[in-house]
């Protein structure tokens, strides 16, 4: 078949379309005076969120807006402005959406800690189990209440020992199928 | 004890299925505005008309507005201006225009060909106002009460429904809001 390498080639052909994409995604240039401002631009424009075009950071959006925001941003290290002023400018003008990572609110408690949370409950319910099977498997553990108790062997009394003697010989003696008649034998 | 742990499950379905019914309903491509209840931000820039005098806060009107971020590039705007136009012709409200990130020339020529709205037009050509006004794409529309301060926000295109149920009895209300304070402050001066 000659379609496989067709197929394979414009799969590489796409592929590599998709990284082009990237490449020109920000094409806007800046002069910094020092490798820090430079640091710290690129971690501001990594942590804001683009209002347009939602789910990319300012890096990577191609948005109008983005490169506005990105301007601004670089605009405000060059005048010394600290990178807290600059998050509060951003919050002051597009809210909370603004960042990727969420600010610790009353609204956004959940976000923060509900995985933890669930991680908690997660291990509560999986020793639960371990600790009830564990339970099961040894037969009796002091605190097992007494229907487990008397499933065990160990713990009977003398009679309890002499009636399950007596029923396992019934059963042994009649044929398999009576076993109703051998419990109420037992009864009485 | 026992009881209740079996309905766990029934608990935790409920529980998801109320937050999955209102992400249903979430639009999570209008932001919610910061600048509600908060003075417009200052601006001192050019207007679209000929000349280069700058214009500021202060002239704006004096009376509930509307402020409306266009561009000659954007298709909703085009959608829009015919409800501003028969807005402006029944003096239902003054608009100022926001001219947000597009060349002067082609949005007088936009402003000839679909005809003008607004009563004032102020050009935002590097976008910076616009950041101020934390807007992310035009259209955007502010309703603006007499004294400077945001009072809604309209993210997208006004059709004649939004115009209708929103935006207009929102005007109203901050129109009629300013009859009343003009009236009693007239009253005390005479």
């Amino acid at each position: 078949m000659r379609l496989f390498p067709v197929l394979m080639k414009s799969l590489l052909l796409v592929c590599t379309m998709a990284f082009a994409m990237m490449a020109v995604a920000q094409v806007d240039v800046f002069d910094f005076e020092t490798a820090e401002q430079e640091e710290r631009f690129r971690q501001l424009a990594n942590e804001f969120r683009c209002p347009m075009c939602q789910n990319a950071n300012l890096t990577h959006s191609t948005g109008g807006v983005a490169a506005d925001l990105r301007r601004e941003i670089y605009n405000q290290i060059i005048d010394g402005r600290t990178d807290e002023e600059i998050e509060q400018f951003m919050l002051d003008r597009y809210g909370d959406f603004i960042l990727y990572r969420p600010r610790l609110t009353v609204q956004t408690i959940l976000l923060w800690f509900g995985p933890a949370l669930f991680f908690i409950i997660g291990i509560w319910v999986v020793f639960g189990i371990i600790k009830r099977s564990a339970a099961n498997s040894r037969g009796n553990e002091e605190d097992q209440g007494a229907e487990t108790a008397a499933a065990g062997s160990e713990d009977l009394t003398a009679d309890e020992q002499a009636r399950l003697d007596r029923l396992l010989a019934d059963k042994l003696a009649n044929n398999p199928s009576t076993d109703d008649d051998s419990s109420d034998d037992s009864r009485r | 004890m026992k009881n209740l742990k079996l309905y766990i499950p029934v608990f935790a379905f409920l529980l998801l299925a109320v937050f999955m019914w209102r992400g249903l309903y979430m639009d999570s491509r209008t932001l919610p505005s910061t600048l509600i209840d908060r003075e417009l931000p200052e601006f001192e820039l050019r207007t679209l008309g000929e000349g280069d005098q700058l214009v500021s806060n202060t002239d704006l009107p004096d009376e509930p507005f509307i402020l409306n971020i266009w561009g000659s590039y954007c298709l909703p705007c085009l959608q829009e201006n015919p409800i501003f136009m028969s807005a402006r012709e029944q003096g239902l409200v003054p608009i100022v225009g926001v001219n947000y990130k597009d060349r002067d020339n082609l949005a007088r020529d936009w402003l000839d060909i679909n005809g003008n709205p607004f009563t004032m037009n102020i050009v935002d050509d590097s976008g910076r106002y616009g950041i101020d006004l934390g807007v992310y794409g035009a259209p955007e529309t502010f309703i603006v009460d007499a004294d400077g301060v945001i009072r809604y926000k309209h993210i997208g295109t006004i059709n004649y429904q939004a115009w209708e149920d929103e935006i207009m009895p929102v005007v109203r209300e901050l129109q009629s809001a300013h009859a009343a304070s003009a009236s009693a402050s007239s009253g005390q001066s005479s």
